[in-house]
């Protein structure tokens, strides 16, 4: 909808709508933190402590690894116990801290958030294998949550790059599905990896063109662009799938070879960390440097000051000269490679061919995750991981025959994503342009 | 139907010629009056659209065709027979979607060649007849109800994409109540859609009350819930204990009772029921609630400017809540329309793309009741007809969705197709979609 002129050349002086800042006081925000922890103590005791029984052997050493790290065996329902009777004193730590009696930095706050998380998923390990005869292999739990959470953190950093501009992207789908493709094509035709790989990066920047086009120049409401975008990307690969992907040309065009996993030397045997971080296939690697990349780019140079400055207030951005639909559009236009690197990753990185609809919604999980993740790169990852790690989580419990319901495990973070965007846990603001095209006067 | 208040003014300030055009008393001829009218009607972008994306439709079915690129291959020896092949794969392929989806002359022919015209409409010919437009209003039936409930909220200021979630929702009610009780006729059906709507409207409620409450987005709230559902969903048809059928493990649930079917409304033969009646007197009612109601005007108030509508003494949050629990239920009642008047069973995928779809009706539309029926039936006409052609000319199916995605997205940028026909600048836009307001607003 059009606001006023006046109001659309300040986007500082539109107030949001409701005021949001009570929202957190109505739900009792002050002792949300304290109640939540204690809640997963006692769902750690009560659920998972008194359900478990024999022992749960924990295994650390991935398949022909040269370091083996002896296997760590539990006593089940003990352990659930500790780890329920842990979470609740930080509970209490935590409700001093609310209480004022003691004083809690910020980085301690997030170290026992991510202890109470810790402690839960043990005693949920240690309860899914308490009493089963094959070993839980935490190594292949982390290293398949790393690389299956790859689209999602690359998909994440496009969107943090496009809102920090002051771009919504919700076509990061249609960037992941059409990366997808068009590196499947290109590998096949090509026989070439690293040109399947450029074909996947442009075709995400592709999209991102498109989306820089129509929200930036056209002024298209960027929620409902990136929708009908996903939507043509949905199905214009689909149809070419049908078209041109399947019988006789399958084996010319949709027939790619897959990167292989490169170990780092050294680093790759370090015991644990190594075969998590170190032993993955290319795309890990740039998702290492574009994580990096960001994270510096956005917080430390002047390309990063200049994109926030667009992104939070463009009128103060372009009074000082920066040219602020120039820098909507590069960013739009860049971060899409990224997001289509992420996308190749799904055909040329993991399975081979393709197929239709094959990034299956993971672009919507990784705009939840860069909003999980407060529209920080770091932020982001870490959220991304969390839906990787659910994913990964419920594969291996069904594949070891686990009594959990793993639809219902599955659907936990997008739970978890909505009280955190309703603000229960903690508010979460974009940056203050966001989705507001600029005209320049 | 409802002008625009003037807030919503042109959003490409008009050049000074065109001004000068537009200045009240001057005198005009009549040829410029009716070239203004042209130009200036919201319906012209909307045919325009509809007519370039048809016709990028026919190149992209044209140009993936293997004979028509054979033929293009032997171009500059045979360039009628080149271009002559290209023709003849579009046009066969929109052909095709025309028999399926509106008139056959064959069965026509057929028809009369019966011996008598009482056997044929025994036989089923006369049926046969009138089977493609049946089926267009069978698909066109849950297209009109979830583009309903894409369209009310949209002129309310907010954009529901949890068509999805809510569909799921009416979708679990209507498939309950019709396999687990038992009632007569006409009651079960209308017991089962009155559930269906209370199913849907619930998701819808919840999400509107986030919003009210604490100011989360909708869009991402109901992306959230879409993937809520889903999973749901797929839990309630994991188990014999809750919705799956007894004796089996195709995770779908008991066929709904024959009472609770939607009853048919043109002989056995033909699948239209009473679904497409309710489907229209949805959209009438909503017509009446937007144009007629004191409600009606607080949500057109609201999705002009909310916060002069606050101003304005009107509760802005109520109205959200409201507009989202009307918009659920309506996707409950398009839910209804599948499982009580084609699918008769619940399974994981009874969700379809509706969701998806809805937002290209409600937009192609241009948000409005009757707008929503018309593009209701044009989508349900290209639904309707795309398996007969994928049979008849080998097209993919999916290029209907690629076709939906074009319309939508020229649709949606008016100043692109006022630039690619030269057409001058609309006094008002017809759909607002741009200038959004952005994510914090």
């Amino acid at each position: 909808m059009t606001t006023p002129a006046s109001a659309e050349r300040l986007p500082v002086l539109l107030s949001p709508g409701p005021r949001r800042d009570t929202a957190a006081e109505r739900f009792g925000g002050r002792f949300a933190a304290p109640v939540t922890y204690a809640v997963f103590g006692l769902l750690n005791i009560l659920v998972f402590g008194a359900h478990a029984h024999g022992d749960a052997t924990l295994s650390f050493t991935p398949e022909f690894a040269k370091v083996s790290v002896p296997n760590l065996s539990l006593a089940a329902a003990a352990t659930c116990y500790a780890c329920g009777l842990v979470s609740i004193a930080l509970a209490v730590v935590r409700l001093l801290d609310v209480l004022g009696i003691i004083h809690l930095g910020r980085v301690w706050r997030r170290v026992i958030i991510g202890a109470v998380l810790f402690l839960f998923i043990i005693a949920l390990l240690v309860w899914a294998d308490g009493g089963q005869a094959i070993a839980f292999n935490i190594v292949n739990l982390l290293s398949g949550t790393l690389s299956d959470s790859i689209p999602i953190m690359l998909g994440a950093l496009t969107g943090v790059i496009c809102s920090t501009s002051g771009v919504i992207n919700i076509a990061i789908e249609g960037q992941l599905l059409l990366g997808a493709f068009c590196a499947a094509i290109a590998t096949s035709v090509t026989g070439s990896l690293w040109l399947g790989l450029l074909c996947g990066a442009l075709a995400g920047s592709l999209v991102g063109i498109l989306l820089a086009l129509f929200a930036i120049a056209y002024r298209v409401d960027q929620v409902v662009l990136g929708v009908v975008l996903n939507t043509l990307v949905l199905g214009l690969t689909g149809y070419l799938y049908n078209a041109l992907m399947t019988g006789t040309y399958s084996n010319t065009l949709n027939n790619p070879s897959t990167f292989n996993p490169v170990k780092i030397p050294l680093l790759g045997d370090i015991p644990i960390i190594g075969p998590v971080l170190f032993d993955g296939t290319v795309f890990l690697y740039i998702t290492y440097i574009v994580l990096a990349g960001v994270q510096i780019g956005l917080t430390r140079t002047r390309w990063g000051l200049r994109t926030r400055a667009v992104g939070e207030h463009p009128v103060a951005a372009d009074t000082v000269g920066i040219r602020v639909l120039a820098y909507r559009y590069r960013n739009v236009i860049l971060a899409g490679l990224i997001a289509g690197i992420g996308g190749a990753y799904f055909t040329i990185g993991s399975v081979g061919s393709f197929g239709p609809d094959m990034s299956s919604g993971e672009g919507y999980i990784a705009l939840a995750a860069m909003i999980f993740g407060r529209y920080t790169p770091f932020g982001a990852i870490g959220a991304a991981l969390l839906f990787g790690f659910t994913t990964q989580l419920q594969s291996i419990l069904s594949s070891i025959n686990v009594p959990i319901q793993s639809n219902l495990l599955l659907l936990t973070p997008y739970v978890v994503t909505i009280i955190v965007v309703a603000g229960l846990v903690g508010k979460v603001r974009g940056p203050r342009a966001e989705g507001i095209p600029f005209i320049k006067s | 139907m409802t002008a625009p208040p003037p807030a919503t003014e042109p959003v490409t300030p008009p050049p000074p010629e065109a001004d000068k055009d537009e200045q009240p008393g001057e005198h005009r001829s009549f040829g410029d009056i009716l070239r203004l009218a042209i130009q200036e009607n919201t319906v012209t972008i909307t045919v325009l659209a509809l007519v370039t994306a048809t016709v990028i439709g026919g190149l992209l079915t044209a140009f993936t065709n293997t004979t028509v690129l054979t033929a293009w291959g032997h171009f500059f020896s045979a360039p009628g027979n080149a271009i002559g092949q290209a023709w003849d794969a579009a046009f066969g392929t929109y052909w095709a979607l025309f028999e399926g989806s509106v008139f056959n002359p064959h069965t026509v022919a057929s028809l009369f060649q019966q011996a008598s015209f009482s056997a044929a409409i025994h036989d089923g010919f006369l049926s046969a007849v009138f089977n493609p437009l049946s089926e267009t209003a069978v698909q066109a039936t849950p297209l009109i109800l979830t583009g309903l409930a894409v369209a009310l909220p949209y002129r309310a200021g907010l954009f529901n994409i949890g068509g999805q979630s809510q569909f799921i929702g009416g979708a679990i009610m209507a498939a309950w109540l019709g396999y687990a009780y038992n009632m007569p006729f006409l009651v079960h059906v209308v017991v089962c859609c009155v559930g269906a709507f209370v199913g849907g409207a619930a998701l819808g409620w919840l999400a509107g009350e986030i919003k009210a409450r604490t100011g989360a987005h909708e869009v991402i709230v109901t992306i959230m819930l879409n993937y809520v559902m889903l999973y749901f969903l797929a839990y309630l048809l994991s188990s014999h204990s809750l919705m799956e059928a007894p004796g089996g493990s195709n995770a779908i649930t008991l066929p709904i009772a024959s009472d609770a079917h939607l009853p048919l409304l043109a002989g056995t033969h033909l699948r239209i029921n009473a679904g497409f009646l309710i489907a229209l007197a949805a959209a009438l009612a909503i017509w009446w609630l937007l144009n007629r109601t004191t409600t009606g005007f607080e949500f057109r108030s609201i999705g002009a400017n909310a916060r002069a509508s606050r101003v304005a003494g009107i509760n802005v949050e109520r109205n959200w809540t409201l507009v989202m629990t009307i918009a659920g239920g309506l996707a409950g009642l398009a839910a209804a329309s599948v499982i009580l008047g084609t699918d008769f069973t619940l399974n994981p995928q009874s969700y379809g793309t509706y969701g998806i779809d809805a937002i290209t009706v409600a937009l192609l539309g241009l948000g409005r009741p009757g707008g929503v029926v018309a593009a209701g039936l044009l989508f349900g006409a290209l639904h309707a007809g795309s398996p007969g052609m994928q049979v008849a000319t080998g097209t993919p199916v999916q290029i209907v969705q690629v076709i939906q995605a074009l319309i939508v997205l020229l649709v949606a940028a008016p100043p692109l197709i006022r630039a690619m026909y030269r057409l001058r600048a609309a006094r008002a836009g017809g759909l607002s979609t741009t200038m959004s307001k952005g994510w914090n607003a």
